[in-house]
């Protein structure tokens, strides 16, 4: 019996709350199925299992907030024996899941789903409210769609339930300062705990752009390569030859990865952002990087993002080249050691040779954990990606 | 190929522009002032720009051509002119 539980999705989740479970007992599930839907500080995350099996029994109901660690579902593993025959009635029939909230339950099937699933993200201080003021999160709606519910959400659903306790005080809805909360609270403590160190290189990225320029040519506009994506193989690549780059400082250690899943900085609209990971970024072609970020880019955006792709970051790329800054100094996300950032490509005069030519450039800068790395290697790791960009052919 | 007027183009680009950005209220933007100035998109988002205009228009627009959709008013003229090309 393989035991499922609470994943962790990031390094300062303590609780997640079960919003939905994709599964029923008797259900044949796969390696890295999506299986239940948790709500996090950062956002509903499609929680994926890792192991094979037939779901024995749902152990948790939704709407239930659950800590870190604890049990969810028991799930019947190909070696394992099957349940005794005194379990098999109760499961396949009745999923734990009916005792959930009315409002939820009373959906069908595919609404619920389709509810979940466009964009609702929740405050960390809506979520709190509603617990406070006894408030089902997931019958709330936010004020736009799209939008992530506020504390006036929730307070406009509680006055639907408890007219005069919510009149007393309505707040604008305020998801940005949220989200600010949630970024301070990290980059409080990278700062605070990491001593960073920084280091920056121009690169002549003339032979990239024009590798890059040549092979969008041949390609109809939905094949075609964003400018960043043979800079993040390269990035994955150099990583490999300088490991101590890419991985976690946890309780007083490096601990290297030696797979590299590259947190890829992105935006959200209206504010914020996300890192989610791409998995094995260096063992990937182009065509599937630029696959893996449109997918994530789009998910980010309008839909959810995976517990794996959450917890699984072992260094952070930040590309904030495209808004004409030269170089970013980025800030570590711990519990990892290392940033790395990319400027705008631009035309600048170079020397090469004794001579003054004009190149594409580009400011590509690390900003990394001293616990876990001199600076000596950190140069090492610039030095390398600028090598792996002047040969973009290899880079496939 | 269907054929199209100016008026239709420009209603083809702000459901385009509206599908990737859904805050852009059209009547805001001004038609020659760069677009990525006036509307908070990044590279992704262009591409994705580019992709629905290749949809709906039914023709192929080279990378060497972006720079003609930098403006409301430039991309307007330019798809007016690949479509009737095409015609």
């Amino acid at each position: 019996m393989y035991e499922f539980r609470m994943p962790s999705l990031g390094a300062d989740m303590e609780a997640g709350t079960l919003v939905e479970w994709l599964i029923r007992p008797g259900d044949e599930v796969q390696r890295g199925q999506v299986v239940a839907v948790v709500e996090t500080q950062k956002g509903a995350v499609d929680v994926e299992i890792w192991e094979a099996g037939t779901v024995d029994k749902l152990v948790v109901e939704t709407g239930r907030k659950v800590p870190v660690g604890e049990l969810l579902a028991l799930l019947r593993t190909a070696g394992a024996l099957a349940a005794t025959a005194s379990e098999t009635p109760a499961a396949p029939t009745t999923p734990q899941a009916v005792t959930a909230p009315a409002i939820v339950a009373a959906s069908p099937p595919r609404a619920q789903a389709a509810v979940v699933s466009a964009r609702q993200r929740v405050a960390p201080s809506a979520r709190k409210l509603a617990e406070e003021l006894g408030v089902d999160i997931a019958a709330v709606q936010a004020a736009e769609p799209g939008a992530v519910i506020s504390r006036a959400d929730v307070e406009r659903a509680a006055q639907a339930k408890t007219p005069t306790l919510a009149a007393a005080k309505v707040v604008a809805p305020d998801w940005h300062a949220q989200m600010r909360m949630a970024i301070a609270a990290a980059m409080s403590r990278s700062k605070r705990e990491i001593p960073h160190y920084y280091l920056a290189t121009d690169i002549d990225v003339t032979a990239v752009s024009s590798w890059l320029e040549t092979e969008n040519l041949k390609r109809s506009v939905t094949e075609r390569l964003l400018p960043v994506v043979p800079f993040m193989k390269a990035v994955a690549l150099a990583l490999r030859e300088v490991p101590e780059l890419n991985g976690f400082w946890i309780d007083g250690a490096a601990r290297p990865s030696a797979a590299v899943h590259l947190g890829m900085a992105i935006a959200m609209r209206g504010g914020g952002l996300v890192a989610p990971a791409i998995h094995d970024a260096d063992r990937k072609s182009l065509d599937q990087l630029m696959a893996d970020l449109r997918d994530l880019i789009t998910r980010v955006r309008s839909g959810r993002l995976r517990s794996s792709e959450m917890s699984d970051p072992t260094v952070t790329f930040t590309n904030l080249g495209e808004q004409g800054v030269e170089g970013v100094f980025g800030v570590i996300y711990p519990p990892q050691v290392a940033i790395v950032g990319l400027g705008r490509i631009s035309e600048r005069p170079w020397v090469e040779g004794g001579a003054v030519v004009v190149r594409k450039v580009a400011t590509a800068t690390l900003a990394a954990d001293h616990r876990a790395s001199d600076g000596h290697r950190g140069g090492l790791f610039l030095a390398a990606l600028d090598r792996l960009l002047q040969q973009p052919e290899k880079l496939r | 190929m269907t054929s199209y007027n100016r008026e239709q183009i420009r209603d083809i680009i702000f459901d385009a522009l509206g599908a990737i950005a859904p805050e852009v209220e059209p009547a805001l933007i001004v038609p020659d002032r760069s677009l990525r100035e006036q509307i908070d998109i990044d590279s992704f988002d262009f591409l994705n720009f580019i992709i629905r205009l290749h949809e709906t228009l039914g023709i192929d627009i080279p990378e060497k051509d972006y720079a003609e959709l930098l403006t409301l008013n430039s991309a307007v003229e330019y798809l007016t002119r690949r479509c009737a090309a095409e015609q």
